[in-house]
C-alpha cells in the first residue's frame, strides 16, 4: 500500500503527513519531560536544603557537552539543507558528523557518570541525585534513539535518495526536527541542573 | 519548507551559521553570569531568559518554525498552554496549603 502525501503538502493540513506526525509526537515530548520538570520544581520548592549544582556536578564537562550538542543540531539542519541542494556527498559528511557528535555527547555525560558512581553518588543518595538521573537519564536515551535513527538514514536508508529523493530529504527533515527538539531539551537541562 | 529552492537554502545555511554563533555566545553568557552567583531568585530568572532565548532560536530557524503552516501554530499553541498548566500545578499545591 502506498503511503500517501510523503512529499505533497495534504490540501487540508497544509503540510505533508510526516511533518504533522512529529510535531504531535514532539507536542507529547514536552508534556512528557514537561511533567518532569514540573517535579523538579514541586521537589526542589518543597525541599528544606538544595545543592546548587556545582557543588555536585562537573560545570565544564556540561558547557563542553552543549557546545557539542548545539555544534550537533546546525550539522544536522546542514545535512538537510545538503540534500535540499541535491548535494548527497555533502549530506553524508554532516550527517556523519552529527552521527559522531552524537557520540561524544554521550561518552562525555559517561565519563559524567562514572565520576558520580565513583564518588557513591548514586540515584538513592538525595532528592537531587535522583532528579538528575532521571532527567539527564531520560534525556541520554533520547540521544540514543537519535543516533539510531541517523545512522539509518546515513546508511542503508540513504538508499532511497535514489529511488524518492524528495521524500528521503523530508526524512532528513523530520529526523531532524526529533533531534533538534533533543538539543532543546538539553538547552534548559543544562542551566536547571548545572548552573541554579 | 518541501518547495524550498536551492537559492533559497542557500540564504537559509547563511542564517544557521548567524543563529550557530548566537547560541555559543548566549552558551558562554549563561556559564560567565552562573559563576557570579546572583541571589536564587536573579539567578534563575536570567538563566531561564537565556535559555528561552536560545530555545526560541532553535525552533524558530532549526525547526523552521518561523515560517510553518497554521495546523502546526494552532498543536503547539495547545501544547503550550498545556505545559503551563503543569508547570503551575507545583504553585497550585503550595497555594493550599498556605505557603
Amino acid at each position: 500500500m502506498e503511503i500517501p502525501y510523503t512529499v505533497e503538502p495534504r490540501p487540508d493540513t497544509g503540510v505533508y503527513n510526516a511533518k504533522l506526525g512529529i510535531w504531535l509526537f514532539l507536542a507529547s515530548e514536552v508534556m512528557l519531560f514537561g511533567a518532569l520538570f514540573s517535579s523538579y520544581v514541586l521537589l526542589r520548592v518543597g525541599a528544606t536544603t538544595w545543592p546548587h549544582g556545582y557543588e555536585h556536578l562537573n560545570i565544564p564537562l556540561a558547557t563542553v557537552n552543549t557546545v557539542v550538542l548545539i555544534t550537533s543540531s546546525v550539522t544536522m539542519v546542514m545535512s538537510w539543507a545538503s540534500l535540499a541542494m541535491k548535494n548527497l556527498r555533502k549530506y553524508r559528511v554532516y550527517m556523519g558528523a552529527t552521527v559522531g557528535l552524537a557520540c561524544v555527547f554521550l561518552v562525555i555525560k559517561g565519563f559524567e557518570y562514572a565520576a558520580k558512581f565513583e564518588h557513591g553518588l548514586y540515584p538513592s543518595e538525595s532528592t537531587f541525585m535522583a532528579i538528575y538521573f532521571t532527567l539527564t537519564g531520560l534525556h541520554g536515551l533520547h540521544i540514543i534513539g537519535g543516533i539510531i535513527v541517523n545512522c539509518y538514514l546515513l546508511g542503508p536508508g540513504s538508499r532511497m535518495w535514489k529511488t524518492d529523493p524528495a521524500r528521503f530529504t523530508n526524512r532528513v527533515e523530520i529526523a531532524g526536527l526529533y533531534w533538534h527538539f533533543v538539543d532543546l531539551v538539553w538547552i534548559f537541562l543544562f542551566p536547571v541542573l548545572y548552573l541554579l | 519548507m518541501e518547495t524550498a529552492s536551492a537559492e533559497s537554502v542557500r540564504k537559509h545555511v547563511r542564517v544557521y551559521v548567524t543563529v550557530f554563533v548566537a547560541l555559543m555566545a548566549l552558551t558562554l553568557i549563561t556559564v560567565a553570569i552562573s559563576t557570579l552567583h546572583l541571589g536564587t531568585t536573579a539567578a534563575i530568572l536570567v538563566a531561564l531568559f537565556i535559555a528561552s532565548l536560545k530555545a526560541s532560536l532553535v525552533a524558530a530557524y532549526f525547526m523552521h518554525l518561523i515560517s510553518e503552516k497554521k495546523l502546526i501554530y494552532a498543536a503547539l499553541t495547545l501544547t503550550v498552554v498545556l505545559l503551563l498548566v503543569l508547570m503551575l500545578l507545583p504553585v497550585s499545591h503550595f497555594a493550599d496549603r498556605g505557603l
